[in-house]
């Protein structure tokens, strides 16, 4: 080949030029996607024109004409109010469920390498069962059985030790008394502070060589500051006790949301265990046996070598089953738990427009979603190996 | 000297196994003592104090819904060609391994083949040992024949005729897969003349609404997997825009909208009934799924493949449907069938979302007929159904371990 031919090439005619080609293509999907949704929505235009059904947003300031039961909301409180206090509610059993799955389905997934037979069984037939049964039915038992077949009537409620109150009309449990948004911002600062403190120890660590304890020290800090915010703001405790048809004092759960809970939990734990049991399985058996070697206790060998690793491998597919606990909580409208979802579909069922509530609806969880895996992308990156 | 017999075996293993340690020793005799006694209770609650005849009474329209009851037959023939099917596609497959070499040869004495099955397939016998316990009539029992027999006989079709269908010219092939991609869906479609689509129920409803959503979700997903690995940006961003939007939203939500809000989007005249919504639905919303796991096959694929392929002169479109796609999707199986087994429990919020009568939303209704009303059966009522979609998931799940192994691919 001569200099002169790959100098001066010949451009193909542009119906044959990879480049035209690629943006025509492009341009053509574009343009099939862009007319069926021009068409979904001259549909949807017509059709609200002819309805009279509102498509704008004002629906949030009309009088909601329902109530939340628990949460203290009028009827004439408007459509805003009631959905917030349903994200509330979401927010609510999301994170009570993040954490208690998280716990229970760790202690699984070890359970099922346990080198007990009959703990590994058990942990094995919880896992298969449990995960080869749709949530809905789970909760569904939940609310159907345990709820209200299983726990007792208020008359003769279980009080174990007289610190909670179990019956059907809900489990009552010891709550503070005082502001929550104090209480919020107590633990901030301890927060902070403890970080501040570890920081402190590990620069002096590294400095002098002197032990950095960091987690004694930064625990200490974050203890003191709680218990110094709470006496000084006159926080105090008081525990539930029933009394003719209620419960006083402490916090009561509502029943469905003990149900929704339940099964949330018991369901992703499910999901948790096979990934921690996996990842678990996909640490080094090297690691763990250097640590034998160095004469680690079992305990030690666990906390110290062989999670820290597991959780690296572990979080990304973690972060998977916490957006679907997240987006699994909607479920709550089916046992009348007055999540996003359920707050939603009542009020429109009491004439909000429909497309709206729902397209804000789905807003608010995308939104959630997006904020959670950024959360898990960024804790993502703080485990993951520095290399080269 | 002294051969280990099995009593010391036994010894040696509960040593290992149960009593390593003290503590140990202590754990196992808690949660051992604790499991049994659960394990007591559960076989007592079955078999004694189990209420089960609301099962039993509702026993067809857990399963077929409202389908009439001479027409009954007509769901069996459907299912006993869909075994048959079956069969046929297991026979091939083995044919083809057995040439390959890749199949493993089972052993041949009768009673360890049945044992082999059994312990392959025992979630699907517990399960229709539950059913055929449960019935009042014959009508199961000649039906779980009649299927069992197709299978069979399906089975034993396909590996003879696997001999003569491998040395076929490639249309004779195109062709017969074309009819056996085609009896399963005509089968189906045969059916819902009989009643319309809306008028289905029961665990029916639950299979059919997965398998159709699982069979039209996957050329999505897969144009959807390639459109957001592909290098031109507009058709990138129109593919992550679709799979995060339907990634980011909860599958109950979706379905009330549709339930609630479909109307306004397309013309009445054709808005589809709440089956075919539901396909619909599950279709958009798990093809975004199957589209990210796809992708994650494309990623798994070494560059090496591709650049080789170019290098021989490939074109794109060639390079990646027959070198770099099939290898991807080998790679996916296992994760491909874990989205399905999810697929197949989610049906059942169609039920409360949209009304279907699907097997869940049977189980709630039956415990409010009259006869049962304030019985408090739920209990009853629920486990029974838990058990169906347990051997549904638990099987295909145990089938994707097998499937696993036998690829060398998986997590």
């Amino acid at each position: 080949m001569t200099a002169a031919a790959t100098s001066h090439p010949v451009r193909p005619p542009f119906w044959r030029d990879v480049r035209v080609l690629r943006w025509v293509f492009q341009i053509v999907v574009l343009a099939v996607v862009a007319l069926v949704l021009a068409w979904l929505y001259s549909n949807y235009r017509t059709n609200v024109a002819r309805t009279k059904i509102p498509t704008n947003f004002k629906f949030l300031d009309r009088p909601a004409n329902f109530e939340i039961p628990g949460n203290g909301m009028s009827q004439t409180a408007p459509v805003r109010n009631a959905l917030v206090q349903g994200l509330l509610n979401t927010l609510r059993v999301a994170v009570a469920g993040l954490i208690l799955a998280t716990v229970l389905g760790t202690l699984i997934g070890i359970g099922r390498l346990s080198k007990n037979a009959v703990i590994r069984a058990l942990c094995t037939v919880y896992v298969e069962t449990i995960r080869n049964i749709p949530l809905l039915l789970l909760l569904l038992f939940a609310n159907l059985g345990l709820v209200l077949q299983v726990l007792p009537r208020l008359t003769n409620a279980w009080q174990p030790l007289g610190i909670a109150v179990f019956s059907n009309r809900g489990i009552a449990i010891p709550w503070y008394v005082g502001s929550g948004w104090t209480l919020l911002a107590i633990i901030t600062i301890g927060i902070i502070g403890a970080r501040l403190v570890a920081l402190w120890r590990q620069n002096a660590f590294d400095r002098t060589g002197a032990p950095a304890r960091t987690g004694l020290w930064s625990a200490a800090v974050f203890v003191a500051t709680t218990a110094i915010g709470w006496i000084a703001f006159g926080y105090h405790v008081t525990t539930p006790e029933v009394a003719e048809r209620i419960t006083i004092g402490g916090m009561r759960l509502d029943p469905s949301f003990f149900a929704l809970l339940f099964a949330l939990v018991v369901y992703t734990a499910s999901h948790i265990a096979e990934i921690v049991r996996g990842s678990i399985q996909a640490v080094d058996r090297g690691q763990d046996e250097a640590a034998q070697a160095l004469a680690f206790s079992g305990f030690q060998r666990l906390w110290f070598v062989v999670l820290p690793q597991a959780f690296r491998i572990a979080v990304p597919p973690l972060g998977n089953q916490y957006l679907n606990l997240i987006k699994n909580s909607s479920l709550g409208a089916a046992i009348s738990y007055f999540e996003l979802t359920n707050v939603t579909q009542i009020s429109v069922a009491n004439s909000s427009p429909p497309v709206p509530a729902f397209a804000l609806a789905l807003a608010v969880y995308l939104v959630i979603s997006l904020v959670v895996s950024g959360l898990v992308n960024v804790w993502n990156r703080r485990l993951a190996l520095v290399t080269r | 000297m002294n051969s280990p017999t099995r009593m010391s075996r036994f010894r040696a293993w509960a040593r290992h196994n149960l009593f390593r340690t003290w503590p140990d020793g202590i754990v196992t005799v808690v949660f051992g003592s604790l499991a049994i006694y659960v394990a007591l209770r559960l076989l007592n609650y079955v078999f004694v104090t189990g209420r089960w005849d609301v099962v039993r009474r509702n026993l067809k329209l857990l399963l077929v819904g409202r389908f009439p009851d001479d027409e009954l037959y007509k769901v069996v023939i459907a299912v006993a060609v869909s075994a048959l099917w079956g069969g046929v596609l297991a026979g091939l497959v083995i044919g083809r391994q057995r040439r390959a070499g890749t199949y493993i040869e089972q052993p041949k004495t009768p009673a360890k083949h049945i044992g082999l099955l059994v312990a392959r397939f025992w979630p699907i016998l517990a399960g229709v040992a539950v059913l055929l316990a449960l019935s009042e009539s014959f009508g199961p029992w000649i039906a779980t024949l009649v299927i069992a027999a197709s299978a069979l006989a399906g089975r034993a079709v396909g590996l003879t005729v696997a001999g003569p269908v491998s040395s076929a010219p490639l249309p004779v092939k195109a062709i017969l897969g074309l009819v056996l991609a085609a009896v399963p869906l005509v089968a189906v479609v045969a059916l819902a003349n009989v009643t319309g689509w809306d008028d289905w129920g029961g665990f029916m409803v639950n299979l059919t609404i997965a398998a159709a959503a699982i069979v039209l979700c996957f050329p999505l997903g897969v144009l959807l997997a390639l459109g957001r690995a592909s290098k031109l940006p507009l058709l990138k961003a129109t593919c992550t825009a679709y799979i995060e939007i339907f990634r980011g939203s909860p599958l109950f939500v979706l379905l009330l909208l549709a339930n609630n809000a479909l109307e306004f989007f397309v013309p009445r005249s054709i808005a589809p009934g709440v089956v075919v919504r539901a396909v619909i639905v599950f279709t958009l919303f798990t093809a975004a799924y199957v589209a990210e796991i796809v992708r994650g096959g494309l990623q798994s694929v070494p560059p090496g493949q591709d650049e080789a392929a170019k290098a021989l002169g490939l074109s794109p479109a060639r390079t990646t449907l027959l070198i770099t796609m099939p290898q991807a999707l080998r790679n996916v199986i296992p994760a491909q069938i874990g989205q399905f087994i999810s697929l197949f429990k989610d049906v059942t919020l169609a039920g409360t979302a949209m009304g279907v009568f699907d097997l869940l939303n049977v189980g709630r209704g039956i415990t409010k007929q009259p006869e049962f009303a304030g019985l408090r059966l739920d209990v009853e009522s629920l486990a029974f159904v838990a058990l169906l979609f347990w051997v549904g998931s638990y099987t295909m799940s145990r089938e994707s371990q097998r499937l696993e192994k036998k690829l060398g691919v998986g997590t």
